[in-house]
């Protein structure tokens, strides 16, 4: 299934991600990955830290909305692969980022943003891996 | 205070995710495939991240203490280990399988996609299941980033 190429929203809406990323550490001083920030709601920590990273999370789910509000279309959310590898993957995906500590916010931009090596390598092998999973899937599998 | 501010802060977020198409699993999936149906949009969202993250942090951390808050909270670990690695490359491996990352899928919770709910709800298992695995190994639990 083909996408279409969005070059001026995708560099507007990584912007905005960029924005929200030095705000957060402006602010709050934290590192705006949201693997951490899921990561932390899960652990029963100190109550002033939970409510920050539930404020974060409500907020970036009523982000889409407000878009939706405004212009009445809704982007759509529908991943092309059947359930089982959408439950298969995002199980992978919880296990990696709690090794790896960190995902495509964390280490990808607020990692390489501070120009941390970890974060640097983090990414770079996420993203091979990535490469290579799709291929092998789309290519060699002949799709899920 | 804090709340309001990561409240908003949490907007920008999901609207940049939205308008980016981070938010679209198969606009995902194509950036990866190169050697099919190639769109090359995530590149411009890394790009338009890091072009005000870089500059950005660069200001927020010449100064000595965040706005509403008396200190950074920085990763402090810095080694470059098998678990970083390998970690990442098994993140890799789900990515590719499914096409959301954490970052595209906590923002799509609103839209009732069901593959959301089933992503996020797997993630959140995979999550817990490697707390539970770091705390019966007695591995130090690491923050994430």
């Amino acid at each position: 299934m083909t996408t279409e190429f969005t070059p001026w929203a995708s560099l507007a809406g990584g912007a905005l991600i960029g924005l929200a990323a030095v705000l957060l550490m402006a602010l709050h001083g934290r590192i705006l990955g949201v693997t951490g920030i899921l990561g932390g709601l899960l652990r029963r920590g100190n109550p002033a830290d939970w409510s920050l990273r539930a404020a974060l999370v409500v907020g970036m789910i009523t982000g889409p909305l407000l878009l939706w509000a405004a212009t009445g279309a809704m982007p759509s959310t529908e991943a092309p692969v059947p359930p089982l590898a959408i439950a298969v993957g995002g199980l992978v995906v919880g296990i990696g980022v709690s090794y790896g500590g960190g995902c495509t916010s964390g280490h990808g931009i607020c990692g390489i943003a501070r120009f941390s090596r970890r974060s640097v390598v983090a990414t770079l092998v996420f993203m091979i891996s990535t490469f290579a999973t799709v291929y092998l899937v789309r290519h060699m599998m002949g799709g899920l | 205070m804090r709340l309001i501010t990561a409240l908003g802060i949490g907007v920008i977020f999901g609207l940049g995710i939205a308008i980016s198409g981070m938010i679209n699993p198969a606009k995902v999936l194509n950036f990866f495939d190169i050697a099919g149906t190639w769109d090359p949009s995530l590149a411009l969202v890394m790009l338009g991240a890091l072009a005000v993250a870089i500059p950005g942090y660069r200001l927020v951390l010449g100064r000595p203490a965040p706005a509403l808050e008396d200190r950074f909270h920085l990763p402090q670990t810095r080694v470059i280990d098998r678990r970083l690695v390998l970690g990442s490359a098994v993140f890799g491996i789900g990515w590719g399988i499914a096409g959301f990352c954490p970052g595209g899928a906590v923002p799509a919770l609103g839209t009732g996609e069901p593959g959301v709910y089933l992503f996020t709800a797997s993630l959140v298992g995979g999550l817990l299941l490697a707390q539970g695995i770091q705390r019966w190994t007695g591995s130090p639990a690491r923050t994430p980033t």
